[in-house]
C-alpha cells in the first residue's frame, strides 16, 4: 500500500548518506558502517521492487547481500585489527603504502 | 494517503536522520548506536512492505551481529573522537558529491515514476514460508555459494586477525 517512489526517495538518501560518510571519513570503521549503510539502501531498493512486481526474487536477493555484508564486515574489521596492531592508528589516509 | 504510508513516512524520517547522523557525529560510539536506529527503521520498512522474514534477519543479523562486531573493533582500536581525528580535509568534496548524488537519484526516479500519479498497490505479503519454498527450490545454488563465502570469510578473518606467534 506504500506506493513505490517513497521507498525509492528513502532509498537514494539513505545511500547519499553512505557515499558521503565513505568519502568524508578517515576512521577505517566509519568508512564500514558507512558502506553498509549503502547495502541497506539497495536492500530496500530489492525489497520495494520485489514487493511492487509481486515476486519474493526482491527478497531473496536481499538475503544473499545481507550474508554477503556479514561476510565483507568481518573480514573488514579484521583487516582494520591488524592495520592498528602494525601501524597504532587506523586513518586510512596515513596508510599509503601502495599509493603510486 | 492510507495509514501505511503515515507508519513508512515516520520511519523513513526517524531513518533518514539517524542515517545522516551517522555519517556526522563526533563521536564513533554516537554512531554506533544511531547506525543501529537507522538499520531498525529500514527493517521496519521491510515490514510494511509485507517481507517479514527480512526484516527479521535484518533485525538479527545487522543489529545483532554486525553492530556488536562494529562495537568491538571501536572497542580494540581505541577510536579517537572530535571532528579532526574522524574526518578527513576533503569533506566538503563528499558532501557536494553526496548531494549531487542524491539530487540526481530523486531526479531520475521521479523521471522513471513520477510520484504524482503513482499508485499504491496492494501489500505483497510473504511469509516465512514462502521464503524457504522459494529459497531451496530456486535459489539452491547461490545459497550455497553463500555458505561458501562465509566459511572462507569465516577462515580468512580468523587467520588475519590471529596473532603470529611463530614470526616473532
Amino acid at each position: 500500500m506504500i506506493r513505490l517512489p517513497f521507498v525509492l526517495f528513502f532509498a537514494a538518501l539513505l545511500f547519499s548518506a553512505g557515499v558521503y560518510g565513505v568519502l568524508a571519513r578517515r576512521n577505517a570503521v566509519m568508512v564500514l558502517m558507512a558502506i553498509e549503510l549503502m547495502l541497506n539502501a539497495v536492500n530496500v531498493n530489492l525489497v520495494a521492487f520485489g514487493s511492487e512486481l509481486h515476486d519474493v526474487g526482491g527478497q531473496m536477493f536481499a538475503l544473499f547481500v545481507i550474508a554477503v555484508a556479514a561476510a565483507e564486515v568481518g573480514i573488514g574489521l579484521a583487516i582494520v585489527i591488524l592495520l592498528y596492531r602494525n601501524r597504532e592508528s587506523i586513518n586510512i589516509d596515513e596508510v599509503n603504502l601502495l599509493k603510486w | 494517503m492510507s495509514a501505511q504510508e503515515y507508519a513508512f513516512v515516520v520511519l523513513a524520517v526517524v531513518g533518514s536522520l539517524s542515517a545522516i547522523a551517522v555519517v556526522t557525529s563526533t563521536n564513533v560510539v554516537h554512531a554506533a548506536l544511531y547506525l543501529v536506529v537507522a538499520l531498525l527503521s529500514v527493517a521496519g520498512v521491510y515490514l510494511l512492505l509485507g517481507a517479514e522474514f527480512v526484516a527479521w534477519v535484518q533485525i538479527l543479523i545487522y543489529v545483532g551481529a554486525i553492530v556488536i562486531l562494529f562495537l568491538f573493533g571501536l572497542m580494540l582500536t581505541k577510536a579517537p573522537i572530535g571532528r579532526d581525528m574522524l574526518d578527513n580535509q576533503n569533506r566538503w568534496i563528499g558532501g557536494v558529491v553526496g548531494v549531487g548524488v542524491f539530487l540526481g537519484l530523486v531526479f531520475l526516479i521521479q523521471d522513471a515514476f513520477k510520484v504524482q500519479d503513482s499508485v499504491a498497490r496492494t501489500t505483497f505479503q510473504t511469509t516465512t514460508a514462502d521464503v524457504g519454498v522459494s529459497l531451496f527450490r530456486d535459489y539452491v545454488l547461490p545459497f550455497e555459494a553463500v555458505s561458501f563465502l562465509l566459511l572462507a570469510a569465516l577462515i580468512g578473518a580468523v587467520v588475519l586477525a590471529r596473532k603470529d606467534e611463530a614470526a616473532k
